[in-house]
């Protein structure tokens, strides 16, 4: 599970590389996010447009990370690609997360 | 250790109950459905269902063992996919499927569900679920309908 961090002033984009968040990859995310996130800017941005896939275990593995981070970081979405964003509207997890279209919008700073 | 045999109007998919086997499988499935020109919303939405019932066998009915044969039969039909699972392994608690509540997220966010989305999308998702136990065998069949 590949993640890969960019930080702004106060906020750490982190986007993942691989194109799906899955049972067979939901714990490795776990891990990836708390060693991605620890030590960094307070808001936390999670790039999802590279995902094209999520199941039960990858939504699981978000919330988990969210869980994780609370706290010390808040933990925002962006770039939900279709089936990620029906699987987050089905479950109404949208409406736990702030989502963003993309990453443009959720760090305005990054386009200036 | 994927088996797969195609005819005009279905597929059909051994596999083991490994997540890379299943999602090799669901790879599989989607390449076929995208060669028979389903929309990628279309898979998209069967990939989620197959994915979660064969996540499901892998880890309840063999207990994440990783070496339960799985069958999986899916049939073309006129507005949609028609699905047979077969499996192995232990039965279904209860002998039924799981109901599959939405969940409750009027909570703190350290009281957030971290489980129990799977039969939810699938009771969303699929039509006419039907769960059989058949001597040792674990029968689940249902349907999707596709291009609404």
């Amino acid at each position: 599970m590949e993640l890969i961090t960019n930080d702004t002033a106060d906020t750490r984009i982190v986007t993942v590389i691989d194109t799906r968040i899955d049972a067979a990859v939901a714990i490795q995310f776990k891990d990836a996010m708390r060693a991605q996130t620890e030590g960094g800017p307070k808001r936390v941005v999670l790039d999802l447009s590279e995902v094209m896939f999520i199941d039960s275990s990858g939504l699981g593995a978000v919330v988990a990370a969210k869980k994780l981070l609370n706290g010390a970081h808040t933990l925002e979405l962006a770039g939900l690609t279709p089936v990620v964003d029906k699987v987050f509207k089905l479950t109404r997890m949208d409406s736990v997360f702030s989502i963003h279209t993309n990453v443009a919008t959720a760090v305005p700073a990054l386009a200036s | 250790m994927i088996e797969v045999e195609t005819t005009d109007t279905a597929i059909s998919i051994q596999c083991l109950s490994d997540t890379f086997e299943v999602r090799n499988s669901l790879k599989t499935l989607m390449n076929d459905m995208e060669t028979r020109d389903y929309l990628p919303e279309e898979r998209g939405t069967v990939e989620l269902v197959l994915a979660e019932v064969l996540n499901n066998v892998a880890e309840h009915a063999y207990e994440e063992m990783g070496d339960g044969k799985i069958e999986l039969d899916m049939a073309y039909i006129p507005g949609g996919i028609s699905i047979v699972l077969q499996d192995f392994g232990k039965p279904m608690p209860n002998g039924q499927t799981p109901l599959g509540m939405p969940a409750n997220l009027d909570v703190e966010v350290d009281d957030l569900p971290e489980g129990g989305f799977g039969w939810f999308l699938i009771g969303e998702l699929a039509k006419d679920l039907t769960y059989v136990r058949r001597g040792d065998a674990n029968h689940l069949s249902f349907r999707m309908s596709l291009g609404e």
